[in-house]
């Protein structure tokens, strides 16, 4: 079953949608703009009644995996379910129809909101101050670390590197060279954890910051953080936290606490904000006092019980969004933040690590496991012991998919071989971990008996196994009309 | 669960966290219930005065429009917005075909070659798109001709601090950019020629010209434009721009005091891998099927890591679908409805306020299309007064400008009716 482009659905003696008449004597375009600068032709859009497009999208919908079907163990990305009042409340009128050049008298509601927001993520990850401009987790990476290359350069220092893991997320590195970073590796040691021999040897006073996850991507809690925070300050460096994984820690520690000088989260993933197929997330970033002058403008302030946006922030590195940054999302997580309060959002975490490591538990002697537990809110399993019958982590990916589950994270991080990242998170149920479970036995046990059925999965999608490598080698990346001169 | 683990409590499995790190309890209020959890949101939500659609005359980068009930009804289906990026293609079909669909309709409106997945915002994109002109040309200095959007400008020029390269403005006097009047800072070590069209006032540049000049000192045009608009203005493609970039919030989103909104960027074939963020590409399966794949991710971070064209991971694809949903309602007739409307409304406003005392069109010599500067006399105190009959009057853009002090942008869409467009001018006639 697939679905005809919309293009290829077009009906060219369809007419448009019936749109307000003017009501107006018409004005031709011609007559007020210069003939060489308007548009000669129409572009090719389709052309479709309501029906049609209702069909089409609902049929796309259909050949579409969602949190909302089923499990989705994707590591690192924190798929929990987004409850539906977060939608009712972004989706409100006092809130969606706000223009964002409306007086400021005129939005005391949404500044509250954001104010509300900004003090409850300090309270839960333990910084000072927070800035919600950044629209998705490697914008506020960005952001955090052009605040402490600001905080380097106004004490006259010329820092010009980042050390990051060997396990970080890709972004971490990105993030820090579109800074202009050199980007230097930290080794992780034999428990899956930064070494800090290594770390030492890395340390300068070139260094600007060490980004670390914690807990890791691994799932592992850096149980030296404390000493690692040491060592980073004791030469002048910033310790930078990467929040992809703050669903572990939600109640239970705060990085703040553990020495973190930066802080960004991803609203998309811990505070249930949907992931969209993609976005938009959230990524705002929190910062200690004594980088609180370095924050993108504007910032939000509370005057005599009046909130007020204040632009005049001289030492800021400026703005890093339009606007305010993702307000519907941080309508949505406010909401969550207000649902579960202090007792649920410790629950939640506490849940979080519970699942992660009952379903480890589970899987042990089916997949290798290259590091000791416990983990936190996820686990990195490798798919080694399958790969003497030709079986690799894509196979048990493909043979989850054809079972009813979303696949794990595969071939990340990119220091266990065959990696298989799983993350659970609090909202699936021990049935639905018990039914993953027996899934993943079924397709190990496949492996043995029967590895080329499984070399075949997924059969009973939309499609088989696509074709990667000729779609890169001759990129198509766009329909074109079939008779275009 | 305890049990299979072989444990009694939790405890066992936070040993590893730092005595001295462990939390009592976070400082905040205890969860609520749904009903008191809606309550509480409703109440900041009332705090707000949202003002009516058709008595809206202000846009600077947002705007009021019509969005079809099969747009909200798309985005609200739990298949789409509780997916996340298609890295399992065999399961994410339905969203792999919605953006190659979206990156088609994108290339078609500018008239380019490719368009990616989505950015963040008219804003990133701007940067994203002088990040490439820098990296392509290896200059290091881009020149922004013109009204650009200042919140563009901004965060273009945070960017460009943390990427080293150096931004440049060249204001006109007339309003519109004379290609000539670019002369000196145009020079070989330009990387790139960036300008709006329409301009942040809502003037109609000469973006032919402006490309040229562009391609004549070897560096690349990057064209800022408005989606509705290129109904009826000449696409980029179509004058030579290198990359096209924009803010799609108007095809089908909700201003939402400023986002989630839509970046978008397109370019010729040849700068594809220079492209930020996500590409989909058609592909096929071992039967012959048509199937759709996330592809050329060798320029993305999860691949490169340092060396990736640019950070991003998370984009704004559930507002690229909402963008689809309505270019395929619309369709090329409905859309090009759409901005005629708005013509032929701001252009009646224009002449109703040009016969006004104390009211004068800031840029008489310059086209619009349905955003236009005014200079008015005593311009806060009436927009003060029009607050009061409920009208968001034009947007005063000299906070931004010291020499448009006193000049306020309008606009129309095709939800300011003629009614209310009387209301308007006779507020500002009282």
């Amino acid at each position: 079953m697939t679905e005809p482009l919309s293009f290829e659905k077009s009906r060219e003696s369809l007419p448009g949608p019936r749109l307000p008449a003017a009501g107006l004597p018409g004005v031709d375009p011609a007559q007020v703009i210069p003939r060489a600068r308007l548009r000669r032709n129409r572009p090719h859009l389709p052309r479709l009644s309501e029906p049609e497009v209702m069909r089409h999208f609902t049929r796309l919908a259909a050949m579409n995996y969602s949190i909302s079907k089923n499990f989705y163990p994707l590591g690192s990305c924190t798929m929990k379910y987004n409850p539906v009042t977060n939608e009712v409340a972004a989706s409100l009128p006092g809130f969606a129809y706000l223009h964002p050049y409306q007086p400021e008298e005129t939005v005391q509601g949404a500044l509250e909101l954001m104010w509300d927001l900004e003090r409850a993520l300090c309270e839960i990850v333990g910084v000072d101050r927070m800035c919600l401009q950044p629209a998705a987790g490697a914008h506020g990476e960005w952001t955090g670390l052009r605040m402490i290359q600001a905080f380097h350069e106004d004490r006259g220092e010329d820092r010009s590197e980042v050390i990051v893991p060997d396990s970080a997320h890709g972004t971490n590195p990105a993030s820090a060279a579109l800074c202009g970073f050199k980007v230097v590796e930290v080794r992780s040691d034999a428990g899956g954890r930064v070494s800090l021999p290594d770390l030492e040897s890395k340390l300068s006073p070139r260094t600007a910051a060490l980004m670390l996850t914690n807990p890791n991507t691994l799932g592992l809690f850096e149980k030296e953080i404390l000493e690692v925070a040491d060592l980073v300050h004791s030469v002048g460096a910033k310790l930078y936290y990467d929040g992809a994984n703050l669903n572990a820690l939600m109640g239970i520690c705060r990085p703040g606490d553990m020495g973190f000088d930066v802080v960004h989260l991803n609203l998309h993933k811990t505070f249930t904000t949907p992931h969209g197929g993609g976005g938009p997330g959230a990524g705002p970033v929190g910062v200690m006092k004594d980088l609180e002058q370095f924050l993108p403008r504007p910032t939000l302030e509370r005057e005599n019980g009046h909130f007020k946006l204040d632009f005049e922030r001289p030492r800021s590195i400026g703005r890093v969004r339009s606007f305010y940054g993702n307000f519907g999302m941080l309508v949505r997580a406010l909401t969550y933040i207000l649902a579960m309060g202090a007792d649920g959002l410790s629950q939640a975490s506490e849940d979080a690590v519970l699942s992660a490591n009952y379903l480890r538990t589970r899987l042990e002697g089916a997949l290798e496991f290259p590091h000791d537990g416990p983990c936190k809110h996820e686990f990195v399993a490798s798919a080694r012991n399958l790969t003497a019958q030709g079986i690799h982590a894509t196979d048990l990916a493909k043979g989850l998919l054809e079972r009813g589950f979303y696949a794990p994270t595969i071939y990340f991080p990119l220091i266990v071989p065959e990696a298989v990242m799983v993350e659970p998170t609090e909202t699936e149920s021990k049935a639905t971990l018990d039914a993953f479970t027996e899934a993943v036995l079924e397709i190990v046990q496949l492996a043995q008996t029967d590895p080329e059925r499984l070399q075949a999965e997924p059969t009973s999608l939309p499609v088989g196994r696509l074709d990667e490598v000729a779609a890169a080698r001759h990129p198509v990346l766009r329909w074109r009309p079939p008779a275009q001169d | 669960m305890l049990a299979e683990m072989g444990i009694e409590t939790l405890e066992p499995l936070l040993a590893d966290i730092p005595a001295r790190l462990r939390l009592r309890r976070l400082n905040l209020a205890d969860g609520l219930s749904e009903a008191e959890t809606m309550a509480r949101v409703r109440q900041l939500a009332g705090r707000n005065s949202a003002f009516e659609d058709r008595l809206t005359f202000r846009g600077g980068g947002v705007y009021r429009r019509f969005i079809p009930a099969a747009v909200p009804a798309v985005t609200s289906k739990s298949e789409f917005y509780t997916a996340y990026t298609p890295y399992q293609p065999e399961a994410s079909q339905g969203w792999l075909q919605a953006t190659f669909e979206f990156q088609t309709m994108i290339a078609e409106l500018t008239a380019m070659d490719v368009s990616n997945a989505s950015l963040y915002d008219g804003a990133t994109a701007v940067a994203e798109a002088a990040a490439m002109a820098v990296v392509q040309t290896g200059r290091d200095r881009v020149l922004v001709a013109g009204y650009l959007h200042p919140e563009y400008l901004e965060v273009l020029t945070t960017y460009a601090r943390g990427r080293k390269f150096h931004v440049l403005q060249k204001l006109p006097r007339a309003g519109v950019v004379d290609p000539d009047e670019l002369g000196e800072p145009l020079d070989q070590t330009v990387a790139a020629v960036i300008f709006q069209q329409p301009n942040f006032l809502g003037l109609v540049e000469d973006a032919q010209a402006l490309t040229e000049a562009a391609h004549q000192a070897g560096a690349l045009a990057v064209a800022c434009v408005d989606p509705v608009n290129l109904a009826l203005l000449q696409p980029p493609g179509e004058y030579g721009a290198d990359i096209a970039v924009g803010e799609g919030q108007q095809l089908g989103l909700t201003p939402s005091y400023g986002g989630p909104h839509l970046g978008f960027i397109a370019c010729r074939s040849e700068l594809v891998r220079r492209l930020p963020g996500r590409l989909v590409g058609e592909s096929q399966d071992a039967r012959g099927r048509r199937g759709f794949v996330l592809t050329l991710q060798a320029r993305e971070q999860h691949i490169r890591r340092d060396k990736a064209t640019s950070n991003i991971c998370t984009n704004h694809a559930l507002c690229a679908l909402a963008a689809t949903v309505y270019l395929s309602y619309m369709g090329p007739d409905g859309l090009r409805d759409v901005a005629q409307t708005s013509l032929t409304r701001s252009h009646h406003l224009e002449r109703r306020l040009a016969g006004l005392r104390g009211f004068r069109p800031a840029f008489p010599e310059a086209a619009f299309v349905n955003e236009f500067p005014v200079r008015v006399e005593g311009g806060e105190g009436l927009l003060a007064r029009l607050q009061e009959v409920g009208i968001l009057g034009g947007l005063p853009v000299g906070r931004w400008f010291p020499e448009l002090e006193g000049v306020l942008v309008f606009c129309c869409t095709e939800l300011n009716d003629a009614a209310a467009i009387e209301t308007l001018v006779e507020a500002c006639n009282g």
